[in-house]
């Protein structure tokens, strides 16, 4: 199962208990796949996370890996072995931004 | 015995002030949404209990949220369920997707930027949501980038009224300070067919065909900041109000000048008399007289501040052109906020309520047609929309 954690107005839009959720992803297991799966099973988070029609992240998004920045990176990328494992989350931040 | 209530959208969420019909104490409800800005919430003239909201964040983009206990509970339209396996997520209700199809014929895709030069179209937010006068379900919404959509769906799928922004004046649209944002929709409930939309900075359109063609309606408005200053299109019109039992007259706050048009919009004509400044957001029409209207003057573009720090609203019982202040309860001295388009609203009761909502979190009632005046709420999140419904 990989876990996503997401922030927390998210949370409450998805009515979310808790940090985490829980997904099945088929392999290979990329932010392009962990983000479908979050979607279909959250029909509301869809557009927030990626733009509707382009799929891009929206720029205030942010992806976060073992410690590391992801948002730069292919979203077909493989994500870590952790990721995959469960033991790492896939981080969704909302970036810093205003004052 | 009837009641009243207030919905207001902040910039950190949204609150439902309601009182009986006496309008002298008030509950307030909320926050919903805290933390997201709350463009618009407008409940259905067909079914109160049905309200729609426009919750927008710089990080999460838009959402639509629907109740449909009068405020109670909310949910995103068509999100609420799971799909059934092998579907996709539905996710329509926050989906805005210009129609750029040949069938529609590809409307216009790029528009005037502040650097002079074309720019493509790009969804930023909803401003405004017009719920039809006869069906719950069906809902137009007003958004930024500037286009008019609809739903039919009760706000699970959205599509663009195209014809709008395919008639031919799109490269000329520009932004304003606040966006290029479609902020009016004012239908008719004499002819279902026609619908008036105002945006900044492109002026006013009507459509008298249900939204198929528009034509702009900006004929004698007069706008200095333009280089042609009766230009066909390129005015920054800040609202639009008309009284239901005169469709035919329209009240315009523009960005400089109160104006009205007893043509629909086809002539219009300025009616600021002896306001202190003719600069302002939002005009109203009492819901008794269709002749009695107000705005509250601003002091200039450049300030966004009531004049000489008197938070005043003023009243012109005579269509215009005559005016006079209304100030008793409003600050009279050190009151520097302003009063945004979407921010005033009446009810229908006799007297007539009015209500406005500030940017320094206050709103504030009158119960009698603006003679006196009190908030009903004071330390909210800057007021972005007030929307008023009067329940049997």
């Amino acid at each position: 199962m990989i876990r996503v954690a997401l922030p927390a107005h998210l949370r409450t839009l998805a009515k979310i208990d808790g940090s985490e959720v829980t997904l099945e992803v088929s392999a290979p297991v990329t932010q392009r796949s962990v983000l479908d799966a979050l979607e279909a099973r959250y029909p509301m988070l869809c557009g927030t996370v990626r733009e509707h029609v382009t799929q891009q992240r929206r720029p205030f998004v942010r992806f976060f890996v073992c410690s590391e920045d992801w948002s730069h990176e292919s979203p077909d990328a493989p994500l870590p072995d952790a990721v995959v494992s469960g033991a790492e989350p896939f981080y969704v931040v909302g970036a810093i931004a205003g004052g | 015995m009837s009641s009243v209530r207030v919905l207001v959208g902040t910039r950190k969420g949204a609150f439902i002030l309601e009182s009986d019909g006496k309008r002298e104490n008030w509950s307030v409800n909320g926050p919903h949404f805290m933390g997201w800005e709350m463009y618009h919430l407008k409940g259905s003239p067909a079914d109160p209990n049905r309200i729609y909201a426009s919750q927008t964040s710089g990080w999460f983009g838009q959402i639509i949220q629907r109740s449909s206990d009068g405020g109670k509970t909310w949910e995103t339209p068509g999100g609420e369920a799971l799909p059934k396996p092998g579907e996709m997520p539905a996710g329509g209700s926050n989906k805005f997707v210009y129609d750029t199809t040949a069938e529609t014929g590809k409307p216009l895709t790029t528009h005037q930027f502040y650097d002079g030069k074309q720019h493509p179209w790009e969804f930023k937010r909803v401003w405004h949501l017009e719920p039809s006068l006869t069906d719950p379900d069906t809902v137009y919404a007003g958004i930024e980038d500037a286009a008019i959509f609809k739903t039919t769906d009760g706000g699970k799928n959205w599509h663009e009224l195209p014809g709008l922004r395919g008639h031919g004046t799109g490269p000329k649209w520009q932004p304003g300070a606040g966006g290029m944002c479609l902020h009016t929709i004012i239908l008719d409930r004499s002819n279902p067919k026609r619908i008036v939309i105002a945006i900044s900075a492109a002026g006013a359109f009507r459509t008298d065909d249900g939204g198929a063609t528009w034509k702009p309606i900006n004929k004698g408005l007069v706008s200095n900041y333009i280089p042609d200053k009766t230009a066909e299109v390129g005015h920054c019109v800040h609202h639009i109000a008309m009284h239901p039992s005169r469709p035919n007259t329209l009240f315009m706050q523009k960005h400089w000048d109160v104006m009205r048009s007893d043509d629909a919009g086809d002539n219009w004509r300025e009616v600021s008399g002896n306001l202190p400044t003719d600069f302002g957001f939002v005009i109203d029409v009492h819901a008794h007289e269709p002749e009695t209207i107000y705005v509250v003057p601003i002091k200039s573009d450049g300030e966004h501040v009531p004049p000489e720090g008197k938070l005043r609203v003023y009243r012109s019982r005579t269509g215009g052109n005559e005016w006079e202040p209304l100030t008793k309860g409003l600050p009279q001295r050190d009151c520097y906020v302003n009063v945004l388009r979407d921010a005033m609203a009446v009810d229908s009761l006799d007297k007539c309520g009015v209500y406005f909502g500030t940017t320094g979190g206050q709103v504030f009632a009158s119960a009698d047609a603006g003679d006196n005046w009190k908030p009903i709420a004071q330390y909210l999140p800057a007021v972005l929309s007030v929307e008023v419904q009067t329940l049997a």
